[in-house]
């Protein structure tokens, strides 16, 4: 069975604050439920299916189907990291073509700049097996990235610059949106002279930090045919995990590579085709690997695609991020896979900033890692058209 | 190490071996007897066929540097690697007792062991 117009956003929110003092976690997730089923011209009494992740608060989906008053029959709380908010939209698509229900509402929150959670970390009430073997030697998300950075720029001679190029465009995009933590166009040598923080990434080849949410909601297409919004389709999702392997640690390619080309497969479509891509941001190289791995260009050549404005809408090859992106705009709850459906979808809707507004932008992807890309990580590609 | 750690560690009696060879200065990693592929870090089933016919394998000591990074904002710095062993597995740790500014991907380097929160944890310094 296939997924591919199966299943249509109707409905997305992204919720305005970037520091949401005083405010708990599950209201925001309550007031970005509110803000999709607005936009998408339905009510709470429609809902008939919730997905949330590891950023809810108590029970996850229990505990916020009780907060916003939901009736359920049909819930998904994957947890695969920042990414699994793509995931849910595969999983909701697939529960609405299988006709397990008609409107599934997925909802992110989180607010690791005022408290509520410990930045990047799911709740963990049973410790990971790994945790002897690895967490004595202090890993951190930025040191396990840098990590695949560093391999990068030994297999492929990938440079400095060449990831600054990614920061460079994802600012450039940022300077449109009045939300964006960071307005201010920044140049390559701005990103490498900012101060290492964990070799080879520079402090601006990081993702801010913010408090804020986002929410998707997904609907069979005899609901879609009702609303007034524009209509677009789910043509193809795919997911994969990939870890460490028993030891056998490749850090030459990410997960991303399998959930691509799932994706492309079910919708029928090759990389070439997007118009747009939303490619999850944490870090510089988070994005030069998914370009490799999507399939936007061969493996080692991500360096060579971004330099020179490559990202940059209206001039390079593959406008991403158009929003600012984690790099610049918002990270809610140090999970960016949310926000990389909304903008795709914005572009899609042709609701984009007119200065980064894709033209013609009938398909477009949006692709998360989740996790760790240099140990474990989950990785969705999510591929929608303008019907 | 917190008490929750601690107990995850005393409650795994599968690790007790390895637990002691690592308070001798030995790190063991585990093989399978069936499929023959060395593993790391250890378990009772293989993770490449799920076997239950794994034992301890010591490793040599030797290992070589995959990627590594330098984490400038700890106090202080240290350095995290990927060290690959001749017996296969790759493994997650902290370079030590060296350079921060001359580590280099295949960099040979020696196993050691340093206590961290009251567990013996293998490292490594240039060899």
């Amino acid at each position: 069975m296939s997924i591919k117009g199966k299943a249509f956003i109707a409905g997305i929110y992204e919720h305005p604050t970037r520091k949401a003092e005083g405010i708990p976690i599950a209201q925001l997730h309550a007031e970005v439920a509110k803000g999709a089923l607005e936009d998408a011209g339905l009510g709470l009494r429609d809902v008939d299916a919730y997905y949330c992740a590891g950023d809810a608060p108590g029970l996850g989906g229990l505990s916020m189907a009780d907060y916003m008053g939901l009736d359920v029959r049909h819930s998904d709380t994957t947890e695969t990291g920042g990414s699994s908010y793509i995931l849910h939209v595969n999983h909701a698509a697939a529960a609405i073509a299988a006709g397990k229900c008609k409107v599934a509402l997925i909802t992110l929150a989180g607010k690791p700049r005022t408290g509520g959670a410990p930045p990047g970390r799911p709740p963990m009430a049973v410790q990971p097996p790994d945790l002897p073997f690895e967490a004595p030697f202090k890993p951190t998300v930025l040191n396990i990235y840098a990590m695949v950075a560093r391999r990068h720029m030994h297999d492929h001679g990938t440079t400095p610059e060449q990831l600054a190029w990614i920061k460079v465009a994802a600012s450039h995009h940022a300077q449109h949106n009045p939300h964006a933590m960071l307005r201010d166009v920044v140049t390559v040598e701005d990103v490498v002279n900012s101060p290492v923080v964990a070799d080879p990434l520079h402090r601006l080849d990081c993702c801010v930090v913010s408090d804020g949410g986002g929410a998707v909601v997904v609907v069979a297409p005899e609901i879609a045919a009702q609303l007034k919004r524009p209509k677009v389709s789910v043509m193809g999702a795919g997911e994969a995990i990939k870890h460490m392997a028993g030891g056998q640690v490749d850090l030459s390619y990410s997960a991303g590579q399998w959930s691509a080309a799932a994706a492309f497969a079910e919708a029928g479509i090759k990389p070439a085709d997007i118009k747009y891509a939303s490619l999850y941001d944490s870090f510089t190289i988070t994005v030069l690997m998914q370009l490799e791995d999507i399939g936007f260009c061969a493996r080692g050549q991500g360096g060579r695609f971004v330099a020179d404005g490559g990202l940059i809408s209206g001039v390079g090859k593959l406008p991403f991020n158009t929003d600012g992106g984690g790099l610049c705009n918002n990270h809610p709850g140090n999970r960016g896979g949310m926000t990389k459906i909304l903008e795709a979808v914005r572009q899609l809707r042709g609701e984009a900033h007119a200065a980064v507004q894709v033209k013609n932008c009938d398909l477009a992807l949006a692709h998360g890692t989740g996790g760790y890309l240099g140990t474990r990580h989950g990785s969705g590609t999510l591929i929608m058209e303008r019907m | 190490m917190n008490d929750k750690k601690k107990d995850a560690i005393s409650a795994d009696v599968a690790l007790e071996p390895y637990w002691e060879a690592a308070r001798a200065g030995r790190l063991l990693l585990k093989k399978c007897t069936d499929c023959g592929k060395a593993h790391y870090y250890p378990r009772p089933l293989c993770p490449f066929c799920m076997s239950a016919n794994t034992e301890w394998l010591q490793a040599s000591g030797h290992g070589s540097i995959y990627s590594w990074s330098v984490e400038r904002r700890g106090t202080p710095p240290y350095a995290i690697a990927f060290v690959s062993l001749p017996e296969g597995p790759t493994l997650l740790t902290n370079i030590v007792d060296c350079d921060l500014d001359a580590l280099a991907i295949g960099q040979k380097v020696q196993l050691a062991f340093e206590t961290r929160d009251e567990l013996p944890v293998p490292v490594f310094r240039p060899a």
